[in-house]
């Protein structure tokens, strides 16, 4: 009888813990399984650290401030005379310290997407009004093309790269762009 | 080989496509006022202006500058604001050491030149990537502020 009730207490407990961390997880899983690996790519620091809703972009895995303070400016490549383009080059520096890649610079406020659980980032990638009037198939177009999209794969240094491999990725988002951009 | 105009003369240099302009600069046209600090873009003592725009010379690649104009501090007292950033560092003694200075010139020139009358806050923004360590910092700021005032 004893064993019996430990054994249900058990049970109950062991649910509850599970119920709970599926609430807890929830944010984090969009609702679409298509969106899910985009998602997975897109909140990574890579991308994450220059798609800030700060005045200011981040570095580092650990998403620090970035060094010198350095600010988005009104035109998100920096300060008038302290431009992104002061420090990153077209291409990595030689050892990786200083990473580059064409236009480098922040996405603009409206594509920050710090804070946002899966499907609100889902739903303001879609939305014409905030990602720069782009359609599913621009999209598409700017997460398999860009330069500055493809260098988060090509990091330099000892950075990390996003969980999915760049053609991986774009076969995602072609899956997801296919099935009309499910969130 | 690469042709690139400094301080608007051209110089046809033989080197290899990755040596950064601060080398170049420093090795093969013997222009040393330019300094290297960190070598990472982390320090700004190497800063020059490429079309006007301040860039950390020692990451930058020889084939990456083209047909941009460099301009370095041996020249920027050619310039209007750039002699009177000169002169007024000269005139409150803001260098220490002297390490960074040529680099905190050619960023001051470019702020003053952008903005006629720079706030601390603008002057943080445009200023923040080029370290001192002796801390001339309220000097700068001061100079920056006494060419706004006075000059122009």
């Amino acid at each position: 009888m004893t064993n019996s009730m430990t054994r249900t207490a058990r049970l109950i407990f062991t649910l509850t813990l599970l119920g709970t961390s599926t609430l807890l997880g929830h944010s984090a899983l969009a609702q679409s399984p298509l969106f899910q690996p985009l998602y997975e790519v897109l909140s990574h620091p890579r991308c994450m650290n220059c798609h800030t809703i700060t005045d200011f972009p981040r570095q580092g895995d650990e998403r620090r401030r970035h060094d010198q303070l350095v600010v988005r400016g009104a035109d998100n490549h920096g300060a008038p005379t302290l431009q992104c383009s002061a420090c990153h080059q077209d291409n990595n520096v030689a050892d990786g310290a200083v990473p580059g890649a064409p236009h480098w610079g922040l996405a603009p406020l409206s594509m920050g997407w710090e804070g946002l659980s899966a499907s609100q980032l889902c739903q303001v990638l879609k939305d014409k009004s905030k990602n720069g009037d782009r359609s599913l198939a621009d999209l598409l177009k700017h997460m398999s093309e860009d330069d500055l999209v493809l260098w988060a794969w090509t990091p330099g240094g000892n950075r990390t790269t996003p969980p999915l491999s760049q053609p991986a990725f774009v076969e995602a988002v072609q899956a997801w762009v296919n099935a009309g951009g499910p969130c | 080989m690469f042709t690139i105009r400094v301080n608007g003369i051209a110089h046809t240099v033989d080197v290899s496509e990755d040596k950064p302009l601060l080398w170049v600069l420093r090795e093969n046209l013997k222009l040393t006022g330019s300094k290297y600090g960190c070598g990472q873009a982390l320090c700004g003592a190497c800063t020059v202006h490429i079309d006007g725009q301040p860039t950390r010379s020692c990451v930058m690649p020889i084939s990456a500058v083209g047909d941009k104009q460099v301009r370095t501090i041996e020249d920027i007292g050619n310039e209007h604001i750039g002699g009177l950033v000169q002169a007024t560092w000269q005139e409150l003694n803001v260098p220490q050491c002297g390490y960074c200075q040529s680099g905190q010139i050619m960023a001051a020139t470019a702020l003053l030149k952008d903005n006629s009358s720079p706030s601390d806050q603008d002057i943080d923004k445009a200023l923040s990537g080029n370290i001192c360590r002796c801390g001339t910092y309220p000097r700068i700021r001061k100079a920056i502020h006494k060419i706004a005032t006075e000059q122009l």
